[in-house]
């Protein structure tokens, strides 16, 4: 297992470019907002990325336009050598809150995007590939459970497990734990690393907490606000699998450090 | 020295339960059918009070017992299929077909005026408008259109249910929060998939409140129909009853009426908890 992991964390940094952003801008017509402006970057097959920065910066905005939900203003946007431009079926996309809908069972709500793309039969079919989802995040036996009996840190997984169904090659997470308290969030962290490592899937994740990017990510972009642009790419060389032992060692602590005055420096201009 | 009296004390509470009940007054320990019948008994005392000193007059205001003796026999008549059960069937069948046509024309609207850019820009303002009118006006004009049947008070019936209805759907189907929306967007849903498979099943706790709202007003617009367009119907016992001073008859037919109201209403809360049932499990948790 451990070794599997290892394996994959060494051809995450050799990986083949999956995703390409180049000289991303938006300016949002409504307000003449320019919340991104030149951003570039390229994530790896098998990487793990987390972009970090004020409120404010554009976070959302970037990912949003990495998802297809909006258009750029300028600049292209690859995925797998196909331009991105709308919601695409390999891009996996997860809210801060889960947003499992009430009337749908665990499992019903899993397969919804089986459902959508494929019709009823296709989701009747997903649904031995849901189960086996659910035994991997630890939610074996609330299939049949209505997410109203789930608690905040359950939801979270179930709808990792919804993201995963449809086996996109990068999946996008928009602060998806940051309505969790500390304890299951470390946990949900750390179950987080282990699914993507087991399925070698490639993540984006957009984060305030400065701790989380680092033991999660093998490259933190730092991000600056107006007009939104990423100011430094720290490559974290921590090694894998991470536990959350590391998060107490000096070199972990030393690049907490560096990134949180980076973000610092920034709040004074 | 306070120190230690609190040590002291703190050690013999570590050694058994610290089990206590919370005070709670009296009354509210009191059964909810109890405290019914206590308001229901002192309102009958009131009422036998005002009109056994004269406050007002028989006419005005019949004692509690006589209205009693009515009931019974007003309830005799339905349950041995006089003319008064004739009545209440066709008052029941123009709710039933005005609730229905209500549901259908509200629904469609609503989901027109809450899907649509085009609905809310350009028809919206007009049903706001019309709902802004004293909607019993049009009886006289329904009456003129549809006849003396049941046709007239229908119509009537709908025309008021719409409205609570038609407002439910359309505010029910902008509830969906922007979550939702884009996780059905990067999942490539389709706009009729979105609606069916996300906005209305989120719209249904609101269209059940418009429901219920109209509910109440279908039987409001089936009687308003038969006052004011005469028929056969419930609302015309009333109408008679009055006329002759009857005013035991009056209160008793009222009460059946609100019976039916009642029933009526009962039933679609109950549609309520079977359809949207993720809303009573959690309500009835938070009561726990
Ligand atoms: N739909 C929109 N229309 C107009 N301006 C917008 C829109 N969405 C975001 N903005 C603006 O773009 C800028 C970046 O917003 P964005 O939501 O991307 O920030 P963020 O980094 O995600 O912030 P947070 O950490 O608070 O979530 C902000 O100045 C915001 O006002
Ligand atoms: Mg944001």
């Amino acid at each position: 297992m451990q070794a599997v992991a290892a394996a994959t964390g060494q051809a995450a940094t050799a990986g083949d470019p999956v995703y390409e952003l180049r000289n991303v801008g938006k300016t949002y017509a409504r307000n003449a907002i320019t919340a991104l402006e030149g951003v570039n970057l390229t994530l790896t097959k098998g990487s793990f990325s987390a972009v970090i920065g004020s409120s404010g910066c554009g976070k959302s905005t970037l990912l949003k336009i990495m998802s297809g939900l909006i258009p750029p203003s300028t600049g292209r946007v690859v995925l797998q050598n196909r331009p991105v431009t709308g919601p695409r079926r390999d891009i996996g996309m997860m809210f801060q809150q889960a947003t499992l809908f009430p009337w749908r069972t665990t499992l019903e709500n899993i397969v919804l995007p089986i459902e959508i793309r494929d019709g009823k039969a296709a989701a009747r079919a997903a649904q031995t590939q849901a189960r086996a989802l659910l035994e991997l995040v630890g939610l074996k036996g609330f299939e049949h459970t209505y997410p109203g009996e789930l608690s905040g840190g359950m939801a979270q997984r179930a709808s990792i497990c919804r993201m995963l169904i449809t086996e996109p090659a990068v999946l996008l997470l928009d602060e998806p734990f940051s309505a969790l308290d500390e304890l299951t969030r470390d946990f949900m962290n750390m179950e987080l690393q282990r699914i993507c490592t087991t399925r070698n899937a490639t993540a984006f994740l957009v984060t305030h907490s400065i701790p989380e990017a680092v033991i999660l990510s093998d490259v933190v972009y730092v991000m600056k606000p107006r007009p939104g642009r990423i100011a430094e790419v720290v490559t974290i060389d921590l090694p894998r699998p991470r536990t959350l032992d590391m998060m107490t060692t000096p070199k972990f602590g030393a690049l907490v450090e560096h990134i949180r005055s980076r973000l610092d420096k920034e709040a004074f201009i | 020295m306070t120190d230690i009296d609190q040590n002291t004390l703190g050690a013999i509470d570590a050694e058994g339960d610290t089990v206590w009940t919370e005070q709670t007054s009296w009354l509210d320990r009191v059964p909810r059918a109890i405290q019914m019948l206590f308001v229901f008994v002192v309102f009958i005392a009131l009422w036998d009070m005002v009109t056994r000193f004269g406050f007002v007059s028989r006419i005005i205001l019949p004692t509690p017992w006589e209205t009693g003796n009515d009931l019974i026999f007003v309830g005799r008549n339905l349950v041995t299929g006089g003319y008064m059960l004739a009545a209440l069937w066709i008052t029941l069948q123009e709710v039933f077909y005005g609730f229905l046509l209500a549901l259908a024309i509200g629904f469609s609207l609503g989901v027109i005026v809450g899907e649509t850019a085009f609905g809310e820009r350009a028809i919206m303002p007009y049903l706001v408008a019309i709902d802004t009118m004293p909607k019993v006006a049009f009886a006289p004009l329904f009456v003129a259109w549809l006849g003396f049947d049941i046709d007239s008070k229908v119509a009537l019936a709908a025309f008021i249910a719409t409205f609570p209805i038609i407002v439910g759907t359309a505010a029910g189907l902008h509830a969906a929060d922007t979550n939702s929306r884009n996780l059905f967007k990067t999942m490539g849903a389709s706009r009729w998939q979105t609606l069916t498979k996300m906005k209305l099943p989120m719209a249904l706790p609101q269209i059940f409140t418009g429901l219920k709202i109209a509910s109440v007003g279908v039987m409001a617009g089936a009687i308003t129909g038969e006052f004011l367009g005469g028929g056969k119907g419930f609302g015309e016992l009333i109408r008679t009853a009055a006329s002759q001073l009857n005013t035991p008859r009056v209160f008793s037919l009222i009460l059946y009426l609100s019976v039916v109201g009642l029933g009526l209403f009962a039933l679609v809360s109950w549609l309520q908890g079977r359809v949207v049932f993720w809303q009573k499990n959690r309500l009835s948790s938070s009561s726990e």
